[in-house]
């Protein structure tokens, strides 16, 4: 046994038993299409390590889509298939199931949200499906983890039938009789949970929960991020760090190109985190007392929204607005995970079947869409200034959104597919999962983002020593004081922007900018092109000449938006 | 018969009939939503957004222009009885 794979239906928890069974750290949402990328891991058994291989969400065999082509190829090369099924929806998944019976690999099957049964009225014989399916089956919740035990001791019983193949009729008859004699159902109330998945998906009363969701998400956000921050990030690097590395300014005799690089400029004879931009002050102070905090914020409210399950239900509220930008409601998602990172939302326009599609929610994404790094910097710097100012950049941005999404409909030739999902019931959210997943992310964005963040400061510091911005500069003057009437030093936060655009940000803060050109520059920055990481992701998702397309698309809204802003603020 | 879209939240009844290509048929059956099934409408979203429908133990939601494919028999009185 070499290969392990997992195959089921969309949002059936393939990725729960995935991370029960290789111990791997993986996203677990409740929404069809959270794992977009294969995911692999070993297991350990007695001695053997297998590897395990979460395979996407697909409801059929029937190479019909490339989702399902990729699927068929898999399962060739696969040793054992583990059938997820979701045990509420026992029909639906055994479609599947008997088309994966046909295949020349062993199977045994897995009945998951197995706990779900019991509330639903739901009784499932399962030792006479055993019996019809003629492969084991294991109840299980994988979220709690209840019978993985039982499915690792029983996998080596997993077994090949070889059916003869059957027509669609034929298996949804035969679907129809396993389930008449396995299931009974018995009747069972509205719980308030499922009154409250009805009321968010009908349109009167969906609107205002939508808007009331997102407003309270918002809330929540800032509630703790702005806590975070001023009760406990910010006090820790003014009296904890800054004593330590005034004394170290002191060692390294208060300035010279080393000062310069760890310490920074000194600011009436101190550092000041804002805006010294040496490694270990700034380049600290931005990622850990800036960032961070909102990162927790976003990623604990998201993490309980994705895990209730209320993500597709926005998707299918906004449905309508996104159809006029050319894309169906389920490209909020990938537009909802690019406002905490844009790498995992460039990821997710793998969600969306057609290439039209994923170049517009892309493009969208990468131009409009800042991110939670990006936002932080921006309500830290021109929140001081007025929170009209922060109205209007986020305005601004959501403008372009639509204006771009209109144009994009316009002249792409094709049409967009409509939507068809599957709307998950309500969950109520585990603690411990949330937290896990939490943990994650901002494990993630400490791995991924503080060197890069570190790198981009130590770049300026060298960019500035060597007089190569003062250079750029003069090149580039023209455009920056012409056209958006910014001091031409701004370029130097151009350029960090390639890096990171957190930092970029920042670096606006030392140039003394009237309240107008903070605003130019910040829109400006979020808009003019995507930071390293997620333009690798781009180029890998759309080929590089859609890529290219994409960014002159954005070079040109640049232009466009930061002179328009000068002429008009 | 009727198209998904002419029937209204809370009313039930039976697909009768799934037009259109292989594709969009096969990959709407594959989802449980075929000929003989019971469905109940639970919402209509305004300017020919998407139809939410409940079909055993699921709940999809479903373009307007693929509803329009959808044919279904109304249920007389048909009232949600398998509300689960």
């Amino acid at each position: 046994m070499e290969k392990i794979l997992l195959v089921g239906n969309p949002n059936v928890g393939k990725s729960a038993i995935f991370s029960r069974l290789t111990g791997a750290k993986v996203v677990v949402s409740n929404y069809p299409g959270t794992t977009v990328e294969f995911l692999q891991g070993r297991m350990k058994i007695g001695r053997a390590r297998p590897m395990v291989v979460d395979v996407p969400g697909t409801y059929s065999l029937e190479p019909t889509s490339k989702v399902e082509e990729v699927t068929v190829e898999m399962i060739k090369e696969g040793d054992v298939a583990i059938n997820i099924i979701d045990a509420t929806n026992l029909e639906r998944n055994l479609y599947l199931t008997l088309q994966l019976l046909e295949k020349k690999v062993p199977v045994i099957v897995v009945l998951n949200m197995w706990d779900d049964t019991k509330h639903k009225g739901i009784d499932i014989d399962v030792g006479k499906l055993e019996e019809k399916l003629g492969v084991p089956v294991i109840p299980t919740c994988a979220l709690t983890g209840v019978g993985i035990k039982e499915l690792v001791e029983r996998l080596p019983e997993a077994k090949i039938i070889k059916a003869q193949s059957s027509s669609e009729s034929q298996k949804w008859k035969k679907i129809g009789e396993i389930v008449n004699e396995v299931q009974t159902l018995t009747h069972h109330h509205h719980t308030f949970l499922q009154h409250l998945e009805d009321l968010s998906i009908k349109p009167l009363t969906g609107l205002p929960i939508a808007a009331g969701v997102l407003f309270c998400a918002f809330l929540v956000v800032r509630f703790i991020g702005e806590n975070l921050i001023s009760y406990i990030f910010e006090p820790l690097f003014e009296k904890v760090w800054l004593p330590i590395i005034m004394k170290l300014s002191l060692v390294l005799g208060g300035g010279g190109f080393l000062h310069n690089v760890f310490i920074g400029n000194l600011i009436d004879g101190t550092v000041d985190f804002g805006q010294s931009f040496g490694l270990l002050s700034t380049g600290l102070f931005v990622p850990l007392a800036m960032v961070l905090p909102y990162i927790f914020s976003f990623y604990l409210v998201l993490g309980f929204l994705e895990d209730f399950g209320y993500l597709p239900r926005l998707a299918v509220m906004a449905d309508n607005v996104m159809h006029r930008v050319g894309l169906h409601g389920y490209a909020i998602i990938p537009m909802i995970l690019g406002l905490g990172c844009n790498v995992p939302g460039a990821l997710a326009t793998r969600l969306l079947e057609g290439k039209r599609e994923k170049f517009i929610a892309a493009t969208l994404m990468a131009i409009t869409v800042p991110c939670m790094a990006q936002i932080a910097m921006i309500v830290g710097l021109v929140g001081q200034r007025g929170g009209r100012y922060l109205l209007i950049i986020f305005f601004t941005l959501f403008a372009l959104w639509i204006i771009k999404g209109l144009i994009l409909n316009r002249v792409l030739k094709g049409e967009s597919p409509a939507i068809l999902v599957e709307v998950p019931p309500y969950r109520m959210p585990q603690t411990k999962a949330v937290f896990k997943k939490l943990w994650m992310r901002v494990f993630w964005f400490l791995k991924e983002a503080l060197p890069f963040v570190l790198l981009g400061v130590l770049f300026v510091n060298v960019l500035y020593a060597l007089k190569v911005i003062d250079y750029i500069a003069g090149i580039f003057a023209p455009v920056l004081t012409g056209l958006w009437g910014l001091p031409k030093e701004a370029i130097a936060a151009l350029v960090v922007g390639f890096l990171r655009k957190d930092v970029a940000v920042g670096m606006l803060g030392p140039l003394n900018l009237t309240t107008k050109q903070l605003v130019v520059g910040c829109t400006i920055l979020a808009v003019y092109f995507p930071c390293i990481a997620t333009f690798t992701v781009l180029v890998r998702e759309l080929g590089l000449k859609d890529m290219l397309k994409a960014a002159l698309i954005m070079i040109m809204v640049a232009l466009l938006v930061g002179s328009t802003l000068n002429l008009v603020l | 018969m009727i198209d998904l879209t002419k029937l209204k939240p809370g009313e039930c009844g039976f697909v009768v009939e799934i037009q259109g290509g292989e594709g969009f048929t096969s990959r709407i059956q594959s989802m449980g939503i075929r000929p003989g099934k019971r469905i109940t409408k639970v919402s209509s979203h305004f300017w020919g957004g998407p139809q939410t429908i409940k079909i055993d133990n699921m709940k999809v939601a479903i373009g307007f222009g693929m509803a329009k494919k959808i044919f279904i028999e109304r249920e007389k009185n048909g009232k949600d009885s398998i509300s689960r």
